[in-house]
């Protein structure tokens, strides 16, 4: 039978604020264990929350860049549950009135095409803390540091149909908040986290399947194999005429293998009813026009943007746009010169090739954004070749030196473009050899004689010291062999 | 000297009549010569009252001094002293000392009152007789030489006993459904629960959020006031608390009460009560008519209603509220636990008592799914209903009085076999947490020896009115003079 | 109206509280007797009636994002029931 698959997220983004949603403790990430929980973090008896400004307007924020009506009177709910990362017995978050309602991304798929993904709302909440199972004497750890963060939980319709779309919703949605500034996209710190929900229907039913959710899967590729995974183990199911339960699953990317987390003591009824401690939120006009007026570029418009300042074709512009870090540093490289494509072509070959195979991001790149412009500037101008950068980008990221002339200067990389100096040496290779000049002559098909061309170049090279332009070369070769 | 009223004392510390430590050492040695009979007090801090007299001392001497300087109070155990156990009357809580003050307990301590220990109560705040405490029950000083220990009410039974019995001039309390009024009446002593967000909430363990609020027992109207001008104020660490001036009460204390308009709401005046309380009630309303004040009949026809809606809303907080007590990171936990689930069920079975539970369970079941809606938000409409009663009474009238119980104090046990019995203790009290409006327990009388409280209701930040009501028949009556026997 | 036993135990099951056998009986009582209480707010007509969660009519305050705490851990963890380098204990949590 042929599937379709339907495929919703949740995704639980934690804010870049300096404090906690409900009280004035830090939120710096890897401090000492429980010295970031305070009487209101470790739910002392007797304290109270008190929310805090700048998560609502991160969360504002938010909501306007994806297109999203703002609840101008949001309420905190209880969700009453016993865990020990959550001292309260009950987690603050937003049910009946979140602060963000509807609205949508557009994400770019491989095939070229645009898809939308709608959202449903998102809403502000505390995070809880963190249990360490390292063993204690047979018991578990608690560290409250994280119990209090403040956090957008993101709910999508189910408008992804494969894992290549969801990843992509994924990549763009970290783009947007990264971009916004409001959280810090360090997803191996648990920045953002991803919950998704799968279900398959038979082709072309309206009818939605019974799904199930994967949760706190945190790097794209653990959801891109967690999606194939359960969508895989869901069709196995189905095909052996078994029916779906609806329940959470914890997914093992290490393994590839994931597990059901329902636990039978109880089927969880969380009691949600609005906290008595909070009272309601209003956000007037001027706070959203606050929070408008403080919007960065976005990706969508900073795409459209690179397409017309810089002439880059859809790819590329998408490409370089999605991460604000990457788009600055291209801006800064682009602006060195007049060659755009050219610094794309290099950030997206060599420099990117490099921070993966030293597992590093364009944050902690050796290299400025504007080194990089220099470099592209002497290629365009022909003072160096192709194979005098690498050695020129080479010798920045090891950081030899930081000027790039200096460094064509230091190497003696600097391509002969005197095209009297040329001819004279083209001249003088050519003399002595004439077999190959007559056999070139001689050739009818111009493949073979581009090809043969090729035999000129090495002599010439040599008698340049490797330092004569190879285009020049190359034009005044084609014009004295005569076509 | 112990019958002398705050107000008094603060005169004499002032004038250098009396030192604080000299006063502070008094009332000590009749805690601790007096309390075996009545069990008021969890906990006595005789060192810390010591020193801080002696600084209170200092401070008088440097002119440092407010009217609370080195005066003697206690507080209900109910709010956090930095460095002194806390219990709330609980297991749960024995040996629990908070690191941090509550707000109302670091006003106090800023105005340099001396405060002498804390005192029992429900377990939670959750009672009317103060049988609920794990620290034991507490005995009214009214009525003892019949022979009958009498309950004090609750859940400020201990704040209520202690001030009358003379143990302390004044004392902190908390009322979410009575628990100021009722023992106030109870004990014949004075006691006001201002409007909901008057007085911080930050540091007082909560019960039910919405309806708790702080607030003060005192043998008189004026001192009442005095206590209100240390407690009252915006406080930025609780959401809920009002950011609106704070007069000064005792300032409008002596206000004429002519063309004062008082409503009798008559669903106040039914047959819950027996005919001897409501006499002494209408013999004071004939007071404040002789006063100047005018009386008519008003209605609150929903009052009837504020007892079946406030045991809903009140254990449904309750039941989140009280889920942060699971022994892992202060507080009783079981022996041995075997599994987390054992850690938590052992836990809060072995460390809550019986009232509690119920209402956790109560709360837990009306909030649960398929309930929520005929319970919990039933109770909530019901309540906008409730409000709505009071704010079309105040339309009419100025204040509305009633009787503060139906009945003078019981006999310890004779209502603890059946919860509802002694939830209806709270009828008079509890529409008035659901408004979030203030209101005032004033000694009007006795019957059969046991004294009987006059219920003055106000609207929304009314206080200093109530006070001044209060006091101007405080000023032509003596009943909170009475001293038990 | 009356509670079941089987909700006494669901309930008590949700609200981490231990109960039993014997006590499920009283509490069938008593909480018995409570719901019949509290079953008198049917009879109220509530049809256009706001539901009120708080006494007064304000809105939220909000706080400035200033870190105004500082590290109090050994005095919040010399009243926990067992810690160890800085963390509270409980027994193993398997997830």
């Amino acid at each position: 039978m042929q599937w379709d698959i339907v495929i919703g997220l949740e995704i639980h983004v934690q804010l870049a604020t300096k404090t906690k949603i409900f009280s004035g403790s830090s939120t710096a990430y890897g401090a000492e264990p429980n010295t970031q929980a305070n009487a209101v973090d470790l739910a002392m008896p007797g304290t109270l929350p008190v929310p805090n400004e700048q998560a609502f307007r991160y969360a504002v924020m938010f909501g306007l860049a994806v297109n999203a009506e703002i609840e101008r009177r949001s309420v905190f709910e209880r969700k009453n549950y016993f865990y020990p990362d959550l001292p309260k017995g009950y987690q603050t978050t937003q049910l009946e009135r979140p602060i963000v309602g509807p609205g949508y991304v557009d994400i770019d798929l491989p095939n070229g095409e645009t898809k939308r993904v709608r959202i449903h709302h998102a809403h502000l909440e505390e995070d809880a803390g963190k249990s360490l199972h390292e063993d204690f004497h047979g018991m578990t750890g608690v560290d409250l540091n994280r119990a209090g963060t403040p956090l957008i939980e993101v709910v999508t319709e189910p408008d992804m149909n494969n894992a290549e779309e969801a990843v992509a919703f994924a990549k763009k949605l970290h783009s947007i908040v990264t971009s916004l500034g409001i959280c810090d996209g360090d997803m191996s710190q648990g920045s953002m986290r991803f919950d998704v929900n799968i279900s398959l229907k038979p082709k072309g039913s309206d009818t939605l399947g019974t799904r199930t959710e994967t949760k706190n899967l945190n790097s794209f590729r653990f959801m891109e194999q967690a999606i194939a995974h359960e969508v895989e183990r869901q069709m196995d199911v189905l095909e052996d005429g078994g029916s779906i339960v609806q329940e959470t699953r914890l997914y093992n990317g290490d393994r590839d293998e994931s597990r059901s987390m329902r636990t039978k003591e109880e089927a969880n009824d969380y009691r949600y009813f609005p906290c008595p401690d909070l009272l309601p939120v209003e956000i007037d006009d001027s706070f959203i026009e606050e929070a408008r007026n403080s919007l960065p570029e976005l990706p969508d418009a900073r795409k459209a943007r690179f397409m017309e300042q810089y002439g880059l074709n859809d790819y590329d512009a998408g490409l370089l746009s999605g991460d604000s870090k990457l788009a600055t540093f291209f801006e800064e490289a682009a602006s060195q010169g007049k060659d755009a494509k050219l610094v794309a072509n290099w950030i997206q070959g060599d420099f990117s090739a490099r921070l993966n195979a030293e597992e590093k991001s364009v944050a902690d790149s050796p290299i400025s954004g504007a080194q990089l412009g220099d470099l592209v500037v002497r290629i365009a101008d022909n003072t160096i070749s192709s194979a005098g950068a690498k050695k020129v980008f080479e010798a920045l990221w090891s950081g030899e030196n930081d000027s790039v002339d200096a460094i064509i200067d230091a190497k003696g990389l600097k391509q002969v473009s005197d095209t009297g100096a040329l001819e004279a040496m083209v001249d003088e290779v050519l003399a002595g050899m004439p077999d190959q000049v007559a056999q070139y002559q001689n050739e009818e098909d111009p493949k073979k004689r581009k090809k043969m061309l090729g035999g000129f170049m090495g002599p010439l090279m040599k008698a340049s010291k490797g330092q004569g332009n190879p285009k020049l070369f190359n034009e005044i070769l084609v014009r004295k062999l005569g076509g | 000297m112990h019958n002398k009223s705050v107000a008094e004392l603060s005169r004499e510390l002032e004038s250098g009549q009396v030192s604080s430590v000299e006063l502070t050492q008094e009332f000590l040695d009749r805690i601790k010569r007096e309390d075996s009979k009545y069990n008021s007090f969890i906990t006595v801090t005789e060192e810390q009252a010591l020193a801080d007299a002696r600084v209170a001392d200092e401070q008088r001497a440097a002119g440092n001094a407010t009217p609370w300087t080195g005066v003697p109070f206690a507080h209900k155990d109910i709010f956090c002293t930095n460095g002194v156990r806390t219990t709330c009357g609980s297991k749960m809580l024995e040996n629990f000392v908070p690191p941090y003050d509550a707000t109302v307990t670091a006003n106090f301590r800023q105005a340099g009152a001396v405060c002498l220990g804390k005192t029992n109560m429900d377990e939670f705040a959750m009672g009317s007789s103060n049988e609920n405490s794990f620290f034991g029950a507490v005995t009214n000083p009214w009525g003892l030489n019949e022979g009958n220990k009498r309950v004090p009410g609750g859940s400020s039974g201990g704040s209520a006993a202690a001030v009358a019995a003379r143990l302390v001039p004044a004392a902190t309390a908390t009322d979410t459904g009575g628990s100021i009024r009722q023992p106030a009446a109870l004990c014949g002593v004075t006691g006001l629960k201002p409007t909901y967000g008057r007085v911080s909430r930050y540091g007082m363990i909560a019960f039910a959020s919405s309806l708790d609020q702080g607030g003060t027992i005192a043998r008189s109207a004026e001192d009442n006031a005095l206590m209100l001008n240390v407690m009252a104020g915006f406080d930025p660490k609780d959401s809920t608390s009002i950011d609106r001036e704070v007069p000064d009460y005792t300032a409008t204390l002596n206000e004429p009460l002519k063309g004062l308009k008082i409503g009798l709401p008559k669903e106040y005046f039914s047959d819950q009560l027996s005919p001897a309380m409501e006499q002494q009630v209408r013999n004071a309303v004939a007071e404040y008519e002789k006063l100047g004040a005018t009386v008519k009949e008003v209605s609150l026809p929903n009052a009837k209603l504020a007892i079946a809606a406030y045991y809903v809303i009140a254990p449904a907080e309750a039941s989140a509220n009280l889920s942060r007590f699971d022994g892992v990171r202060y507080g009783y936990r079981c022996e041995d636990p075997k599994d987390l689930m054992d850690l938590y069920t052992r836990s809060r079975a072995e460390g809550f008592g019986a009232e509690v539970k119920r209402r956790i369970l109560v709360g837990t079941y009306a909030l649960s799914a398929g309930y929520f809606d005929a319970y919990y938000l039933k109770a909530q409409k019901v309540r906008r209903l409730i409000q709505q009663d009071f704010i079309n009474a105040f339309k009419e009238v100025d204040v509305l009085m009633s009787p503060t119980t139906p009945s003078p104090a019981f006999i310890q046990g004779e209502k603890t076999s059946d919860p509802v019995t002694m939830y209806l203790e709270d009828v008079f009290t509890i529409a008035i947490n659901l408004a979030g409006v203030p209101a005032m327990s004033v000694p009007a009388g006795f019957v059969d020896g046991l004294p009987v409280g006059l219920q003055i209701i106000g609207d929304y930040f009314s206080e200093a009115r109530l006070l001044n009501a209060a006091h101007q028949f405080q000023q032509v009556t003596d009943w909170h003079q009475r001293e038990p026997q | 109206m009356t509670i079941s036993r089987e909700d006494i135990e669901k309930v008590a099951v949700l609200a981490r509280i231990r109960v039993d056998d014997e006590q499920v009986s009283a509490l069938e009582k008593d909480l018995g007797n409570i719901l019949d209480l509290v079953d008198q707010l049917g009879a109220a007509d509530t049809d256009s009636v706001e539901p009120m969660a708080h006494p007064l009519n304000a809105v939220q305050r909000l706080r400035a994002d200033e870190v105004t705490e500082t590290n109090q851990r050994e005095a919040f963890q010399a009243i926990a029931p067992a810690t160890e380098n800085g963390l509270y204990l409980v027994p193993r949590v398997i997830e």
